[in-house]
């Protein structure tokens, strides 16, 4: 097994760090925080944003194959069903569709 | 508790096998699950690791995806009243979606308890750390995972991850907004900056939508 790299180790670290302190801070910065109204509204939006965020460059600007592919996990997703289904369905429309369109 | 476990074994299997394919060995790919044991996050700095790895980016984007934590936690602190202070920096390490989720909605019905929290919390992390080394370990033998349509699949993971957070249109319109702004900037500007202005176009799209009065 080789040994990280030092850039590797940074890396890792600093990832861990970066999210050790967040989850720390909610516990002490953050104690009893309860938000409500306008304020509730938007964090309460934080998680979805972000994860579409994340993924929105891979579904809407990469091509035709991704885009199909996610409007089918799309409809898997929102007919909730369970988790391995719906990545099943992704990875399977993908391969297809890029079968298809290639 | 069992089915979430079950649930993040071949998910963790599958964070495995991309880093393999980014070049990170068993032992990285161990490392960073105990180091940051985040998966959403974790597939989010695979996906931006190169070899030599941009440390800044690779941060920054965990940050961000991460920061939602902190709402969970401060959530969690209206709790832990009767908790042992030293025991908090434990509970802030284990701190992961699916604890947080069963703890809070156990906590509906009875008291908090710590020990329920911790064993879900140790339970995502033992099966998180093996099946994302093992993953790695072998992950070589699959080759390239586009190839199998596996780049795809954690795209996938998230789409079904969003659909537990649907409240109706509004979600609708902070996806739209989240979504149309990421793929914009991503054309645009280089690095991860693209995640961190999606969730603020969401953020704020939620914020403009609210009216006194909602729930």
């Amino acid at each position: 097994m080789r040994w990280p790299e030092p850039q590797v180790w940074a890396a890792l670290i600093a990832a861990g760090l970066a999210t050790y302190l967040v989850r720390l801070a909610g516990f002490y910065v953050l104690k009893g925080f309860a938000p409500r109204g306008r304020t509730k509204a938007a964090l309460d939006a934080l998680p979805p944003a972000v994860l579409m965020a994340v993924i929105a460059p891979t579904v809407l600007a990469t091509g035709p194959a991704e885009t199909g592919a996610a409007l089918a996990t799309a409809v898997a997703a929102a007919l909730r069903l369970p988790m391995v289904v719906v990545i099943l369905t992704g990875v399977a429309s993908v391969v297809l569709l890029r079968m298809m369109l290639a | 508790m069992a089915p979430i476990l079950v649930a993040a074994a071949p998910i963790g299997l599958l964070w495995g096998t991309l880093a393999a394919g980014k070049g990170l060995s068993a032992l990285e790919a161990w490392l960073m699950s105990v180091f940051v044991f985040a998966g959403a996050s974790q597939f989010v700095a695979i996906d931006l690791w190169q070899t030599p790895v941009d440390v800044f980016v690779v941060a920054l984007a965990v940050f961000i995806v991460n920061l939602r934590h902190i709402l969970m936690a401060a959530s969690l602190s209206r709790q832990v009243g009767a908790v042992k202070p030293a025991l908090v920096p434990l509970m802030a390490y284990v701190l992961v979606d699916e604890a947080w989720a069963l703890s809070e909605r156990r906590a509906l019905r009875q008291k908090f308890s710590l020990a329920y929290y911790l064993t879900c919390g140790f339970g995502m992390w033992i099966t998180w750390t093996l099946s994302t080394a093992l993953g790695a370990f072998l992950g070589k033998s699959f080759g390239d995972p586009a190839a199998l349509g596996f780049d795809f699949a954690f795209s996938a993971m998230f789409m079904g991850i969003i659909a537990g957070f649907w409240k109706g249109p509004k979600t609708a319109a902070v996806l739209a907004a989240a979504g149309g702004v990421a793929a914009l900037v991503k054309l645009t500007v280089p690095g991860a900056w693209y995640i961190l202005a999606g969730g603020l176009a969401g953020v704020a799209m939620a914020a403009s939508l609210h009216r006194e009065g909602d729930a």
